[in-house]
């Protein structure tokens, strides 16, 4: 049978322990080394290497189908692990999941609870297969619902709940036993914008209270606001991987910003902005503006004398740090809006 | 296996825990009958999925009776002892072919996602259903008897030989689950598990001595039906339910029954393991 104990000794020693009580600590909460998954010939999650540890938020940012979702559910013993290795602290995943599955909580993309139950009835039953006596599945259940304003849906059945119920109902069932880990498989996707910062808040709350948050989402604000620092995942593959900043510093000091009069040639503006930042302008939506990002603060200066050298007039612009959107083009040659064909394969 | 050892590991607030290797069986059990009582919620809430234990049988009982029975004993009343242990087995079987269904459709829900990332027995989310399908067979069974009473039947074995007749059923029922079960892990979709169930439930209801005397049949047909474990159960029902008797028929019977659990229970648990 399978040890009780971790395999390695990255685990923390009692020493290190005793009066920690900010956070990060040293110890690891997720380490990984050449994580693999192939789904016949598509390598959905491709050599990645990941440490995170206790006490941060970890973010993995990556547009639909990156694979974020096959890695998460790898790490969480939803899927077997391919080639590669994972520890949970400290534990083995391949050989130990029965360990790591009592030191995780995983909320995903679509709400895990019991479409046949009451918000009250999903948590007393999760609470009792972990273990909790009837008495105190029922009143960690309330504490919960409380918490996480479903008090006076608790009676109701969860098909009567809206998405933003669920959601909170789907974290609050993955916190019963208050995991030391916590994976939550973009927790804000279809979300109104309330629903949105409000989970936001609660996810800095369970980091405040000590646990570890690994998180995928394919906001790039949502990184930037929520993550301590940022894996970047693209088709499988790790394309970067640092603080918010670091990452903004990796592709350049600032970003231009330039919105074209009426009537001016966008795209001609943005050939002589490509030509003099040797980088490819992102067209705004709409296409009568680009952003741009500088590695020089002083060659905002040199595109903007050159659109006024050809006539091309402007309305407005800025010059600014740039946003995760630039990163992520720079990083990978598209925008996260590019809508890769669905090969993330879920599990089931 | 139930070792118990301190993890050194602790988080802020999170109390700090034990990791456990394995499942402690007291647990498992509790486990088990929090997903009955997750099964028996789901049953109650949504009735017509207790179709196949109620007018199923009703149907069948009455019809089979009023078609069949002046053909196969020359009236209707001769031939209720004879039909009456047959619809309990066919109805307590059909009723198992729901255990794999509901597990596919289950298994198809993100609630299943989250059994499987929970510490919990590997086994508790295919015995808990299991455990709550027992209501099912008693319902079958007693709906069966019911309704032969009230058409006519009399049952030799009184009030001792009925009640052992539904246990008997009850345990039948259980133990030919786990042969839909395992399709459930397996097949892809619940229309899959429906096809393949099917084809494995009418050979097995009715190449059987439930509702024709064997001696009519071809001589390969009867060689089939003395192997088919069902008409075993239905020779142990009528012995039981008509006379009273626990005759070697109820050991072969239970026999039988033992050995599907012995092959499926594996089978199903293995095949569950493999798709977590």
């Amino acid at each position: 049978m399978k040890t009780g104990t971790p395999e390695a000794g990255r685990s923390s020693t009692g020493a290190e322990r005793a009066g920690r009580d900010s956070s990060p600590s040293g110890t690891v909460a997720v380490e990984a080394r050449g994580l693999t998954k192939l789904f016949g010939t598509n390598r959905a999650v491709d050599d990645i290497d990941l440490t995170v540890m206790e006490g941060e938020i970890f973010g993995v940012l990556g547009p639909n189908g990156a694979g974020k979702t096959t890695m998460l559910n790898m790490l969480a013993t939803l899927l077997p692990i391919d080639s590669g290795e994972a520890r949970i602290f400290g534990y083995n995943v391949r050989s130990q999941g029965h360990a790591v599955r009592q030191l995780i909580g995983v909320t995903g993309q679509f709400a895990s609870v019991d479409e046949n139950l009451t918000g009250r009835e999903n948590l007393w039953l999760f609470g009792r297969l972990q273990g909790l006596s009837s008495k105190r599945a029922h009143s960690i259940g309330d504490d919960l619902l409380a918490q996480f304003d479903l008090a006076e849906a608790a009676h109701r059945p969860i098909s009567q709940f809206s998405g933003g119920m669920r959601r909170r109902l789907d974290l609050a069932a993955s916190l019963i036993t208050r995991p030391a880990l916590i994976f939550l498989d973009e927790p804000t996707t279809g979300l109104d914008p309330r629903n949105r910062s409000q989970m936001w808040d609660t996810i800095r709350d369970l980091v405040a209270e000590g646990s570890t948050i690994m998180l995928t989402t394919q906001y790039l604000d949502e990184a930037d606001a929520l993550a301590g620092r940022i894996a970047v995942i693209d088709r499988g593959r790790k394309v970067a991987e640092g603080t918010p900043s670091q990452l903004k510093t990796q592709i350049g000091t600032s970003s231009l910003r330039v919105q074209m009069a009426e009537g001016a040639d966008t795209a001609k503006a943005v050939a002589l902005a490509a030509e003099l930042t040797r980088v490819t302008p992102i067209v705004s939506p709409t296409g009568s503006g680009f952003s741009v990002t500088l590695s020089d603060a002083n060659q905002a200066a040199d595109v903007l004398i050159a659109l006024r050298n050809h006539q091309l007039d402007i309305t407005s612009t800025t010059v600014e740090q740039p946003s995760l959107d630039e990163v992520f083009f720079a990083l990978t040659g598209h925008t996260s809006e590019t809508r890769i064909p669905e090969t993330e394969v879920s599990q089931s | 296996m139930t070792a118990t050892m301190t993890n050194p590991i602790t988080t802020g607030r999170p109390a700090a825990r034990t990791v456990k290797a394995s499942v402690p069986v007291r647990e498992a059990l509790t486990q088990i009958t929090t997903l009955a009582w997750r099964a028996l919620i789901k049953m109650s809430r949504n009735p017509e999925q207790l179709v196949d234990v109620t007018f199923m049988p009703v149907l069948f009982t009455v019809m089979f009776g009023l078609m069949f029975g002046g053909a196969v004993s020359g009236s209707t009343a001769h031939y209720l002892p004879t039909l009456i242990p047959g619809i309990i087995a066919m109805t307590t079987i059909t009723a198992c072919v729901a255990a794999g269904i509901q597990l596919r459709e289950d298994m198809d829900k993100g609630v299943f996602d989250r059994f499987r990332s929970l510490p919990i027995a590997r086994i508790a989310p295919l015995a808990g259903p299991m455990l709550a399908d027992l209501a099912r067979y008693a319902i079958a069974a007693g709906i069966t008897l019911t309704v032969g009473v009230i058409m006519g039947y009399r049952p030799g074995g009184g009030v001792p030989g009925v009640l052992a007749g539904v246990v008997l059923a009850v345990i039948t029922g259980w133990s030919i689950a786990w042969i839909f079960l395992w399709i459930g892990t397996r097949a892809r979709s619940v229309g899959a598990v429906q096809g393949m169930s099917m084809m494995i439930m009418f050979p097995l209801a009715f190449l059987s001595n439930a509702f024709v005397p064997v001696d009519t049949l071809p001589g390969w047909l009867q060689a089939v039906t003395r192997v088919n474990p069902v008409s075993h159960v239905v020779s142990a029902l009528r012995d039981l339910v008509n006379d009273g008797a626990v005759t070697a028929q109820v050991g072969w019977a239970l026999l039988g029954c033992a050995t599907v659990a012995a092959i499926f229970i594996p089978l199903a648990v293995r095949s569950y393991s493999r798709q977590v």
